[in-house]
């Protein structure tokens, strides 16, 4: 049986010769997590068997971007890549957590590069359409926008349901002075498959990143965002709309983290869990000495739409300066009985009103998506999931 | 012809007696005051009729054309024809009034009202002076007092139900939007054939929103009924006559 070994990728002769070797070993190395670790808490890591999946080429297309998007994908199984791509990858490998050495080792890599003052009005759309039980993806996804560049980039993963695989991507998103990149990851993975995501960006000069994400697949789908602002006057905002039923899980880790003076961050987090399903939330503002005048805002709401359905919610603050405007809230419950009332009090079916509120909840994430056409389709998914629920 | 009948009604709210037994007959066409001073249970007697969570139902009937509505979910009763306009409109975010109108008309039944449902509310709300900008916003989120209950008065004229149940309408509204909801009411009456509930604290209501018969609610119970000159001695000698009435 293939397992995800150093080995068997050396066997296959289908390695970058250095990032990738080095990165193999660290994986080889690096402990497997448990939930005792503060990051690892309440996440369903302990099922995870490593050794059921072998590493795959990720399928991927990509559409849209046009001529000032420069697209270069280096797949896995590439012989070799242009060594001026290994400025875009970590050069210290030796103190990467597992997933992140993982993909490292075994990265399909697309870069979307954008040159300074170039603007991309058509977004970039990446899909990848996993399938095959025992199969691990490892998709890496690297925007670079230049100086005063604009670009979109959408990434869709899917796969079918029954289909237990993994998939482990990354993405790294790289805003230079006063570029404007906007990021939506949708996950519409079949209800078998497990998603281990890492997502960083950094925000130059006066750039303004936005990482969107909309969570309805997954059996585990667990995604970690870094959001750090490295030049003074950057913005940065995540939004995320996540949906889990059944029994899936959704587990997010989020950080703001402001460097540089005169910075500003915003987040907006919501979710519902309906049937038996979870959902996690942990988010940090962490502000740095020197990241004075900044101002940070952190907003997550959960709605358990089943008795059975558990939500959790855990706000953090580490702020190492006075002059700072922070404010962070979470709530956790069911929907509000005023407005299910109001609504059948106009004689709307009890779930109809359950479904306009839950929706409305949404809207407030599906109005803020990057891809404003988007949203229509993704409603009706939220809405269509709402349905599946109530029959359960 | 539709008639509310509100037979020897009883009711608790958190264990505490409210409602003491109400009788009230309200038909097509008619205007009924319901006055009383605080906490004699007008509230809850809105609520209760229209089955909100929270309020028990202790005895008595909510008839309307002889079915019982305390039997019904409480869409059901407004789709049987009961409506109430709140005194305090809830907010519902990203929920809008078209969607939910929409809704409310495809449970009755009424496709052919959804079709033209935005060409109706552009009508309805030049009626009232309701501002068209405010159709698109949210469920009463980021609007007046004022702006709420045109908001209110307008899904009543859209839905057209039998009975309406005005909860305070005069609470947190100027003296201009509370002619227009007024008016449309009783345009209601005349038009549809509406049967009004007017539930309220103060008779400068009244001037605008004329009742037939006027009842004195005092401590969950009707103390007193008569014509529109009871409005009169209550705005000059107030609630305690009524009160001392009850006592003895």
């Amino acid at each position: 049986m293939p397992v995800l070994t150093p080995d068997m990728v050396r066997s296959s002769g289908a390695s970058w010769p250095d990032v990738r070797s080095s990165a193999l070993a660290r994986a080889a190395a690096a402990p497997f997590p448990t939930t005792d670790l503060e990051h690892w808490r309440y996440s369903r890591i302990d099922e995870l068997d490593l050794a059921r999946f072998a590493p795959a080429d990720t399928p991927s297309t990509v559409t849209g971007g046009g001529a000032d998007a420069v697209i270069t994908r280096v797949a896995t199984s590439a012989a070799s890549a242009d060594a001026s791509f290994t400025r875009l990858f970590p050069s210290n490998v030796h103190d990467l957590e597992l997933f992140a050495a993982l993909n490292l080792a075994h990265m399909d890599v697309i870069v979307v590069s954008v040159a300074a003052n170039k603007v991309v009005s058509e977004p970039v759309v990446i899909t990848h359409q996993l399938g095959g039980s025992g199969k691990a993806f490892f998709p890496r996804v690297v925007v670079e926008a230049g100086r005063n560049s604009e670009v979109t980039v959408v990434e869709r993963f899917v796969s079918p349901d029954g289909d237990a695989l993994l998939v482990v991507p990354v993405l790294d998103v790289r805003a230079e002075q006063a570029a404007r990149v906007r990021y939506l990851g949708i996950n519409e993975l079949g209800t078998s498959s497990w998603l281990i995501g890492d997502q960083q960006s950094s925000g130059d000069r006066d750039s303004d990143t936005l990482l969107a994400t909309v969570a309805l697949g997954g059996d585990y789908a667990r995604v970690s965002t870094a959001a750090r602002l490295i030049g003074q006057g950057g913005n940065t905002r995540q939004v995320a709309l996540y949906f889990a039923g059944g029994t899936q899980m959704h587990d997010f880790r989020t950080l703001q983290e402001h460097v540089s003076p005169r910075t500003t961050s915003d987040l907006l987090f919501k979710g519902a869990v309906q049937d038996t399903a979870k959902s996690v939330y942990t988010g940090l503002i962490k502000i740095h000495k020197d990241a004075k005048g900044s101002a940070a805002f952190q907003t997550n709401r959960n709605l358990t739409l089943s008795h059975g359905a558990w939500a959790e919610s855990v706000p953090n603050l580490d702020i190492e300066t006075n002059d700072v405007k922070c404010s962070h809230a979470s709530t956790v419950g069911p929907i509000d009985e005023e407005q299910l009332f109001y609504l059948e009090s106009r004689g709307v079916r009890p779930d109809v009103a359950q479904r306009l509120v839950v929706l409305g909840f949404f809207d407030e994430v599906l109005a803020q998506l990057p891809v404003g056409e988007l949203a229509t389709s993704l409603r009706a998914q939220v809405s269509r999931k709402l349905a599946i629920g109530e029959q359960s | 012809m539709s008639t509310l009948d509100i037979r020897g009604l009883t009711a608790t709210v958190a264990g505490k007696q409210i409602l003491n037994g109400i009788d009230l007959t309200i038909s097509s066409g008619e205007v009924h005051a319901v006055m009383g001073p605080n906490g004699a249970g007008k509230s809850t007697l809105s609520a209760v009729i229209m089955g909100k969570p929270g309020y028990t139902v202790t005895g008595g009937q909510v008839l309307l054309d002889g079915v019982d509505m305390l039997a019904l979910p409480t869409w059901k009763r407004a789709a049987a024809g009961l409506h109430l306009v709140m005194q305090y409109p809830t907010e519902v975010p990203g929920v809008q009034l078209d969607a939910m109108l929409a809704e409310a008309l495809r449970d009755r039944g009424r496709e052919k009202d959804v079709a033209t449902l935005g060409a109706t509310l552009r009508a309805e709300a030049g009626r009232i002076n309701f501002d068209e900008k405010f159709l698109d916003r949210a469920l009463n989120v980021d609007l007046s007092g004022g702006e709420k209950k045109r908001n209110e008065t307008l899904q009543m004229s859209v839905l057209k139900p039998k009975i309406a149940i005005l909860d305070e309408l005069d609470s947190g509204l100027d003296v201009d939007a509370l002619r227009d909801c007024a008016r449309r009411v009783m345009d209601a009456t005349r038009e549809d054939n509406l049967g009004a509930l007017v539930i309220t604290h103060y008779s400068r209501l009244l001037e605008e929103l004329r009742p037939s018969r006027v009842h004195i609610l005092v401590k969950g119970r009707i103390v007193q009924s008569g014509g529109p000159e009871l409005a009169d001695v209550l705005e000059r000698d107030g609630y305690a006559t009524f009160s001392a009435t009850f006592s003895a």
